[in-house]
Formats: C-alpha cells, sequence, structure tokens
C-alpha cells in the first residue's frame, strides 16, 4: 500500500491536482450559469418551479448514466467530463440561487428602486450580495457533490483521480488492486475535505460583516 | 410657484431658505388591469415648496400609491405629476428617483453595506468626486444626530431601530433632494423613539425647508408633523386637505370627524372591553404550508393578510399577501415581536396596539395565548359609533359631560411652532 502511494507520488500528486482543477473550473462555470439562470426565472413563480423541478429530476439520473449517454455525441475526454460534471454542479447551486433571491426582503429592493437604482443594479449590488451566503452554501453542497462525480468520469477517461478507482476495481483481487481503489477513494475525500476548507473561508472573506453580526 | 430648485436654492438667507419644490398632482389615477375599483381615482393636489404634507387614511385608502406615483415606483395610469414645473410623467423613472429623497419604513437600509456605503450611495450614482460625497456624508450624519467617527462605519444590525431610521433619512437626504418621501417612517419604533424622531424630523426641516409628503395611518402624527393634511377615502379620494388646525375646527364630512373626532371617544374607548365587541377572525396559516394555498384563502376572504400560527394557535407573526408571492412552503421567519391583546383589554389599548405595531388590527388571545379574533378599524369604528349613539340618546346635551373641551382635542394635537 505504502509501496503503491510511493512508487506513483507524483502521478498521484498530478491526477489530484487535475481532479481539483476539473471540478474548481466546472462548479466556476455552473455557478456563473446558475446565477444567470436563477436571475431569469426567479420572478415567475412558475419559471422557479420548472427550474427546481427540473433540478430535481436532473440529479436523480446516474452520473454513469449521463456520462454513457454522452459519449455519443462528445467522445471520451476531457470534454464529456466536463459537461457531465458542470451539469451536476448546476443543479445545487441554481436551487440555492433561486431560494436566495427570492428571500431578500422585499422592502429593501424597493427601497434600492426607491433611491433610483435601476433593475440591473439593484440585483448586483443589494439583490446578489445579500442572497451570497445562500449561493456559496449550494457552491459547497455543489463542490462536494461533484467531487465524486469527477471521479466517475474516469470512465470516460476524464482526468483526476477516478482513473485508480476503476483500475482497482477492474483488476478485483489482482496485485495492487486494493491500494490503487484506496489511493482514489482516500485522494478524493482528503480533497474534497481540503476545499470545503477554502470554500468556508472564501465565504468569510465575501460574506459582508453587516451580514454576519 | 412654479421656480426651479436651484433658483430657490441660491436665495439663501438666514431664515432657512425654501429648498424644496412645488409638486402638483393632476388628475392623477391609477387603475389594476382587471380591478373594478381603481387604486387611486382621479386625484389633484397642490403641494407647496417647503411644507410637509401628511396623506393620512385607512389602509387600502390609495395614500401609499399616490405616495409611490410621485416618484414614479408606482406609473399613474393617468393624469400628470409636475415636480418644480417639470412633468415627471416624462423623465427617467431611475434619474428622477434620485432626485427624490425616499425613506421607508425602518429606514430600508442595506444590511450587507455600512452606515457610510448607505449614504453614499446615491451620490455614488451621481458621479459625485470621493471628496465631495465624503463631506456630505459627514454633514448628513451629523444633521441627523450620529456622531460621523462612531457610526459611520456600523452595519444596520448595529444601530437601534431610531438610529437606522435616522441613517434612512441622512440617506435620502444626500443629494440634496427637492422633495422628500417618507412611508410610514416612524411606524416600526416605539412610541418614545417615534416621538423623538418626529421632533428632530421637525428641526431638520425648519433648517432645510424641503417639500416633504408622508405618509401616516397615525392622525396624531399628521397633526404634530403637517403643515397640511391630506385624508384620503378608500379609492384614492381625498375627503379634506387643509391645515391641521381647519380640519380640526371644520372637519368636511362625517368621515372626516370619524378621524378627528377620535379624541373625544377615546375616553369612551377605554370602557369597552374586547370580550364584549363581536370580533373579526383573520385568516391564520401554519409553518409549512404552502403558500400559494394561503394565499389563494386569504384572496377568498379578501384578507391582504394573514396571522401565522403555531401547532397549538398561538400566534406569531402577520404576513403580508405580498410576502406569499412565489412558490414553496410558508417558513418559520422571524417573528416580529407580535403585540397581542387579552380578551379584557380595552378598545382603547386594541386601539393604541394597532398604532403600536402599525398594523390596521390588533390580534387578540384567549386562554392559554390561543388567537381568538382580532379587533380591526371597522369594529372600533362601529364601538364609536354606538358610543356615540348611546350617548346622545341619552344625554343630547354634550356640553354637560365634564372636561368636553380637552377632551375633543387630539393629544398630539399641540402643534410645534416654528
Amino acid at each position: 500500500m505504502i509501496d503503491y502511494f510511493q512508487n506513483r507520488r507524483s502521478q498521484i500528486a498530478y491526477d489530484g491536482f487535475q481532479h481539483v482543477s476539473l471540478v474548481v473550473q466546472c462548479v466556476l462555470l455552473a455557478t456563473v450559469i446558475a446565477l444567470v439562470l436563477a436571475v431569469l426565472v426567479y420572478r415567475s413563480s412558475f419559471a422557479t418551479q420548472v427550474a427546481e423541478g427540473v433540478g430535481a429530476v436532473g440529479l436523480t439520473i446516474p452520473s454513469f448514466a449521463l456520462l454513457g449517454l454522452l459519449i455519443a455525441p462528445f467522445g471520451l475526454g476531457v470534454l464529456t467530463s466536463v459537461i457531465a460534471v458542470t451539469f451536476y454542479a448546476l443543479l445545487p447551486i441554481l436551487r440555492n440561487a433561486v431560494v436566495g433571491l427570492a428571500g431578500v426582503d422585499r422592502s429593501l429592493i424597493e427601497s434600492a428602486r426607491g433611491i433610483g437604482m435601476s433593475r440591473f443594479r439593484t440585483l448586483w449590488q443589494i439583490e446578489i450580495p445579500l442572497a451570497w451566503p445562500v449561493i456559496l452554501n449550494g457552491i459547497r453542497v455543489s463542490t462536494q457533490l461533484v467531487m465524486g462525480i469527477a471521479a466517475v468520469a474516469a470512465y470516460v477517461l476524464g482526468p483526476g483521480l477516478g482513473g485508480y478507482i476503476f483500475e482497482g476495481l477492474s483488476r478485483l483481487g489482482g496485485s495492487g488492486a486494493v491500494p490503487a481503489a484506496a489511493v482514489g477513494t482516500i485522494g478524493v475525500i482528503i480533497l474534497a475535505f481540503i476545499l470545503d476548507v477554502l470554500l468556508l473561508l472564501l465565504g468569510r472573506l465575501t460574506t459582508s460583516r453587516g451580514l454576519r453580526v | 410657484m412654479s421656480e426651479t430648485v436651484a433658483s430657490t436654492r441660491s436665495a439663501e438667507t438666514d431664515s432657512g431658505p425654501v429648498s424644496g419644490a412645488e409638486v402638483i398632482l393632476e388628475n392623477v389615477g391609477k387603475r389594476y388591469p382587471g380591478q373594478q375599483q381603481p387604486a387611486v381615482g382621479d386625484l389633484s393636489m397642490t403641494i407647496n415648496a417647503g411644507e410637509i404634507v401628511m396623506l393620512v387614511g385607512p389602509s387600502g385608502c390609495g395614500k401609499t400609491t399616490t405616495l409611490k406615483m410621485i416618484n414614479r415606483l408606482i406609473e399613474p395610469t393617468s393624469g400628470r405629476i409636475m415636480l418644480g414645473g417639470e412633468d415627471i410623467i416624462k423623465a427617467n423613472g431611475d434619474e428622477l428617483r434620485r432626485r427624490i429623497g425616499y425613506v421607508i419604513q425602518a429606514g430600508g437600509l442595506f444590511p450587507h453595506m455600512t452606515v457610510e456605503a448607505n449614504v453614499k450611495l446615491v451620490p455614488n450614482m451621481l458621479g459625485w468626486d470621493k471628496k465631495k460625497t465624503a463631506t456630505r456624508t459627514e454633514e448628513l450624519l451629523d444633521l441627523v444626530g450620529l456622531d460621523p467617527k462612531v457610526y459611520r462605519s456600523r452595519y444596520p444590525k448595529e444601530l437601534s431601530g431610531g438610529q437606522q431610521q435616522r441613517v434612512g433619512v441622512a440617506r435620502a437626504l444626500a443629494a440634496d433632494p427637492p422633495v422628500l418621501l417618507m412611508d410610514e417612517p416612524f411606524g416600526a419604533v416605539d412610541p418614545i423613539t417615534r416621538q423623538r424622531l418626529q421632533d428632530e424630523l421637525l428641526r431638520i426641516q425648519k433648517e432645510l425647508r424641503k417639500t416633504i409628503i408622508i405618509v401616516t395611518h397615525d392622525f396624531d402624527e399628521a397633526v404634530k408633523l403637517g403643515d397640511r393634511i391630506a385624508i384620503f377615502r378608500q379609492g384614492g379620494e381625498i375627503v379634506q386637505y387643509d391645515t391641521p388646525e381647519e380640519i380640526l375646527a371644520s372637519p368636511a364630512d362625517d368621515f372626516v370627524e370619524s378621524f378627528v373626532g377620535a379624541g373625544a371617544t377615546l375616553r369612551q374607548l377605554t370602557l369597552v372591553r374586547v370580550k364584549d365587541v363581536p370580533l373579526d377572525m383573520p385568516v391564520t396559516a401554519r409553518i409549512g404550508e404552502d403558500k400559494q394555498e394561503i394565499a389563494r384563502r386569504a384572496m377568498q376572504e379578501g384578507a391582504r393578510d394573514v396571522v401565522v400560527v403555531d401547532e397549538r394557535n398561538r400566534p406569531l407573526r402577520w404576513v403580508d399577501l405580498r410576502e406569499l408571492e412565489g412558490s414553496g412552503k410558508l417558513a418559520a421567519g422571524e417573528d416580529n415581536k407580535l403585540k397581542v391583546i387579552g380578551e379584557g383589554a380595552t378598545l382603547n389599548d386594541a386601539l393604541d396596539t394597532m398604532l403600536v405595531s402599525s398594523h390596521s388590527s390588533a390580534i387578540v388571545v384567549g386562554r392559554g395565548n390561543q388567537i381568538v379574533g382580532r379587533v380591526n378599524v371597522d369594529i372600533i369604528t362601529n364601538a364609536i359609533a354606538l358610543l356615540r349613539s348611546a350617548r346622545n340618546g341619552a344625554n343630547d346635551d354634550l356640553d354637560e359631560m365634564p372636561d368636553h373641551d380637552s377632551s375633543t382635542r387630539p393629544s398630539g394635537a399641540r402643534r410645534v411652532t416654528r
């Protein structure tokens, strides 16, 4: 086990970095898309319900199945992984963004409009900052979720630590099978934990003190 | 008098020059599609530059709608509004609102911004340079009685209700607008703070002489603050628009008299207990219920708000219909210190509670703090009518009542000398 790790240290480190890199980039992309979608839907209760419905159904699609379906149009490799990971990352963020934006006190929005802020400025300076803690929570949930899904993305030859897990599983019983699967799994867990701590820190830095006191 | 702001301000003298502008409403109306009754029918009034005008009336009478049409938060569907000689219907809404101060209940401060950032918002939008904005911010905090050094970098949550309200006023005055609109500005603070804030507003007004339009449901407040009072009736109709003295001396009709004459009858209200009058049952809802379902129920009853109760029917808070927009379940929310009265309370207490909680009705609780109903304006008005007829029947000559003189004037009728 130790040997397995020692011998492949630099390769594991590289894959771990790739894994985090995939997740971070996909979550960033998903955050942008989710915010845009949330802004489009949160004022209409019908559109909100549709978004929430799609979100709930989307999460029930097994990641394995989605990856399989994506192979046909997009082939094997990074693009397919990115699409799948971003898709799953999108759902919790979208949901939280809609809830967060809808939860902003109406009187504050009226106050903003009343002092002459435009629709866009109100959204950017008032609504999004006020909803930010809730949105950020969505981002945290999303990050944890897609750390696992990114591992599965190794199935379509995506980057990251998933490769070790599949390697281990495919050689089950053979030598080095357990260490390989363990490296993949434990690696994902450790990196997920580190990312979560970083996001917590980001939350501290980006949430106004006025919302915390 | 339709001179522009700039010209009035240039004529500065020691005696507090008028920096306000005249506001004229000409046949202004607001009709929502699908509603038979217009929110505001056909309203015309002239608000003199430098005066405080109070819009008073029962809830749903269109006074807030009227106020919000002046800065076009609500677009009028007919008529014309002139501000300092300019037809504001043609102006860009956002730019217009930057030129008109706006204060809502509790100040409407943005919780994620410091006091300073809140006050600077409008000057920043207007593109003032940093130095001018900073000086102005200090000036304003001083004006509203908050030490800039202490309060500048505080967040709204670190301030008391009264202090938040003051910052709200400072923010509204930031760009030195000629007109200030206030929507029930002192509704959310306790009576003592409210009185102090009212006094301060008068002090500031003496200095600035803005045109200030205030919506209130508190006639005492209207008498205290207003140079003129406009009394509204359902449908956005002005029943009487005059100085407080004139309204007190010669109310236009029974409706106005019921507003004005409340002082005389207040004492009588102390004699009637809540349990002795027929109560009205508000629409209730529980946490976790579907919002749309609640809204539908409220709509059926024609209610504008519902009472949230816990599993043992104890009232928790009011929820406005507007808060029930959107989908999802009713969240727990924070209980906004719901003021309730017992069945043994007097109608006077009920009225007091209604005024203090700035809600148009007071919730009555029975045994185990369970909700048994509510007292609303109608119930009190009916009680007053009954008292009147009983009194008139038993004793035609009102002058025989002891200290009649002082009881016909509301306590707030003492005019503040300016």
